[in-house]
């Protein structure tokens, strides 16, 4: 708290306004920007002020004779629904699980590129290739040509060890699909990272060598500091990102078995498109923003104070 | 300092995304189509499910002939699998979207949108100045499940229901024999016999989320088991004793015995599986023998075909046709129907057999079909069968006891699609093992009891 606060402060107090800049000015420099914001403002802010009109209407698409006020039952139906909670959890999970293995991969991939061999420049491409390929794509690839309990690849290579028509995606739909987004934002991760490996000064490394320390204690003694403010930006903007993963869910799974892979995004979806319940789709997406700026903000409050860490 | 902007601008980057995450439930796909009026050119776009008889015949002949017939029209599609096209469709017509001037339908739907005048009555606006249509000639069962007070909002493409697929290769060897109509107990034990874990499947199912994926062959189940959805003061009974035995199983048949993956499979996934003889037997659509005949020859040579398996009732097939419909008020509604009207005429049916053969021909919606001798012989191994099971089929009584809905494989009421679903992904969920029978059953149970009677009855 207190960290955050002594963050906040210094930027309260300071103007903003260069000095000797007039008004009439500052809108010349504003008015280029304004198409854009005006943009963003039509695409997000009005259509969530229609969420959130309709958040308040009983409005089915299959019933006849649209939307009419209801108060706060579509909320109360949103909190006692063990749907909600259920994939509100799988969100967490999935999303905490997918980030982190990704970043535990991203580092040591992004370590053994770091050093010079030959065909690096391949390495790295092929490394980075899952990022490029198209979510929806590499979810359809993964979901019949990989794990098909009968004709995938997978399986086809893990046959001589043993493994017989294993059914991944009925069998560990959950695990399938965090296999999936793992394998996507590795690379991700990896980039990141490289680019924090090879901003580190040669000559810390150097001294560290000169002082005798071996390569696991440089490694945690001073590459993984200075990588620390990496690995967090890779780690928030994975978090973002995944937490709205959709393709995968839909593509592989569609949120099943039974609703074993049913994340918060698919579960909105499904309310909408398969229970045609708009109001109550429209409460469930606002409770989701709500609880979403919640978490960021403490994500983004601990964040501060690990900076404030850093500079002390 | 560089801390606090980071922060704010992460901030921005999280409500931005949060706040998006939830309009995507809101943007739905609809586009008006610009007005005119009924005239019969223009631009036709037509919702249909991605099943081998429509991707495969009605797109490519649109092309080839129908286009040509008639060049003031342009047919689009728009194809989407069972589940998907439901969604589309059901914004397309509840909002007036109109961005569909024809919609793929079935018995289910028709009756629900024609009474919340969503569909065009075809048989006052179009068939009665028609004659050359000849719905006369339509099957009755199929007709009348089309119908809404006495008028058809909907015409067949092609009609089904459901019957066994069985190798009879496999039967041989192993010395068994398939009866004409077989009861689901002799079926369980041919599926014991016949599977080889890893090379052939004791029996497919469906096993796929969706009241028209694996809750269509769980229904006739539970149906023949003397299972209904609701009785007659529509109390849920999905947790009743003969509701749970069908489930039970069918999930342990299926799990014992079924395909690896079943919770993924539905009749396209099925379809390629049998074909490619990795099935010994298939509970299906009659429809599957169409398309089994046309893209997997050797295996047809081998197929039989049976009555659905039974068990306290007498029959148990189920009734379903894919049906195109008009949504009332759309553009170009004179083009949409010569487009209806083509698809569905038995001029239609020539065309197939001349470009694909007799076999080939979308069945089970024209009793001229059935005594029209070159399809009898082309498609006498499945012909017979596909006609008796639609005939004896009676959606008004499905199951031993009296029910106060209409449907076989469905319950007639606006709520069923989303509780059917519901308890499809229970029922997937127990498939693939991520819970117990009962467990999904009371999950189900109590999605249902959610609904008043009176919401459910309409009332």
């Amino acid at each position: 708290m207190a960290a955050v606060e002594t963050g906040a402060q210094p930027a309260s107090k300071v103007e903003v306004r260069p000095r000797g800049v007039s008004r009439r000015e500052q809108w010349q420099r504003r008015l280029p920007l304004l198409p854009a914001l005006i943009y963003v403002v039509v695409v997000t802010q009005i259509p969530f002020v229609v969420t959130l009109w309709y958040s308040f209407q009983n409005y089915f698409f299959d019933v006849p004779g649209g939307a009419h006020f209801n108060g706060f039952s579509n909320y109360t139906t949103v909190f006692t629904n063990a749907g909600f909670r259920g994939s509100l959890l799988r969100s967490v999970f999935m999303t905490a699980t997918a980030v982190i293995v990704a970043m535990i991969l991203g580092v040591a991939f992004a370590v053994l590129l770091d050093r010079k061999f030959l065909g690096r420049g391949v390495v790295r491409t092929l490394i980075i290739t899952p990022f490029l390929v198209m979510p929806a794509a590499a979810a359809l690839v993964w979901a019949s040509p990989m794990l098909d309990p009968n004709f995938g690849l997978v399986n086809y290579l893990l046959e001589p060890f043993g493994v017989h028509h294993v059914a991944w995606l009925s069998q560990y739909p959950l695990v399938s699909v965090i296999a999936v987004m793992i394998w996507q934002w590795t690379p991700f991760m990896t980039l990141i990272v490289l680019a924090g490996l090879q901003s580190q000064p040669a000559d810390t490394l150097e001294a560290a060598k000169v002082d005798g320390a071996g390569a696991l204690a440089t490694f945690r003694e001073l590459t993984l500091p200075h990588l620390r403010p990496y690995i967090e930006l890779g780690i928030l903007l994975g978090s973002i990102y995944l937490v709205n993963a959709f393709d995968a869910v839909r593509l592989m799974t569609n949120g099943g078995p039974g609703t074993a892979t049913t994340n918060l995004p698919f579960y909105l979806y499904q309310q909408v498109n398969y229970a045609f319940d708009v109001g109550g789709a429209a409460a469930l997406g606002v409770v989701t923003v709500i609880l979403t700026i919640i978490v960021a903000t403490f994500a983004l409050r601990m964040f501060a104070r690990v900076f404030q860490f850093q500079e002390a | 300092m560089s801390s606090f902007r980071f922060r704010l601008r992460a901030f921005g980057a999280v409500a931005g995304v949060a706040a998006l995450l939830a309009l995507a439930a809101c943007s739905s796909g609809g586009t008006s189509s610009s007005s005119g009026k009924a005239s019969s050119s223009g631009t036709v776009t037509v919702a249909v499910v991605s099943n081998p008889l429509i991707t495969g015949q009605m797109i490519p002949l649109t092309t080839s002939s129908f286009e040509k017939q008639y060049p003031g029209i342009t047919v689009k599609f728009a194809t989407y699998t069972e589940g998907d096209l439901r969604a589309a469709i059901e914004k397309d017509v509840s909002t007036h979207s109109n961005a569909f001037n024809v919609i793929m339908i079935g018995p289910y739907e028709t009756p629900l949108f024609a009474k919340n005048g969503w569909l065009t009555d075809l048989s006052t606006q179009f068939i009665a100045s028609d004659p050359a249509y000849d719905a006369g000639d339509l099957l009755p069962p199929i007709a009348k499940a089309l119908s809404y007070k006495g008028d058809l909002y909907a015409v067949p493409f092609y009609g089904e229901s459901s019957m066994m697929f069985y190798n009879k290769t496999l039967f041989a060897k192993a010395h068994l024999t398939m009866p004409q109509h077989p009861t689901w107990a002799q079926v369980q034990g041919f599926a014991a016999k016949l599977n080889q874990p890893g090379k052939v499947s004791g029996i497919c199912l469906r096993g796929l989320a969706g009241w028209g994926d694996n809750m269509a062959a769980l229904d006739t189940v539970v149906n023949t088991f003397g299972g209904q959805w609701f009785d007659m003061n529509w109390k849920p009974q999905l947790t009743s004793p003969a509701f749970e035995q069908a489930t039970n199983f069918y999930v342990n048949l299926v799990r014992k015995y079924g395909e690896p993956g079943a919770s993924n499979d539905s009749f396209n996934q099925l379809l390629t599986l049998y074909g490619q003889g990795k099935c010994a037997m298939w509970y299906d659509a009659t429809v599957a023998a169409t398309s089994i005949a046309g893209s997997f020859p050797s295996v047809f040579a081998q197929t039989g075909y049976a009555f659905a398996p039974v068990n306290r009732t007498k029959s148990s097939g189920w009734l379903w046709t894919w049906s195109l419909g008009i949504p009332q008020g759309t553009a170009n509604a004179g083009a949409a129907w010569k487009f209806v009207s083509w698809a569905t005429s038995k001029q239609y049916d020539s065309l197939v057999a001349s470009k694909y053969g007799w076999s080939a021909v979308p069945p089970g919606t024209r009793t001229s079909l059935y005594s029209n001798p070159s399809y009898l012989s082309a498609a006498k191994a499945f012909a017979p069968i596909t006609i008796a099971s639609i005939d004896s089929v009676d959606p008004t009584h499905p199951t031993l006891n009296p029910v106060p809905y209409v449907g076989i494989q469905y319950v007639d009421i606006p709520q069923f699609e989303s509780l059917g679903l519901t308890v499809a992904q229970q029922i997937a969920g127990a498939i693939a093992g991520t819970e117990s029978v009962s467990q999904a059953l009371q999950a189900s149970q109590s999605a249902a009891a959610a609904y008043t009677p009176a919401q459910l009855s309409g009332g």
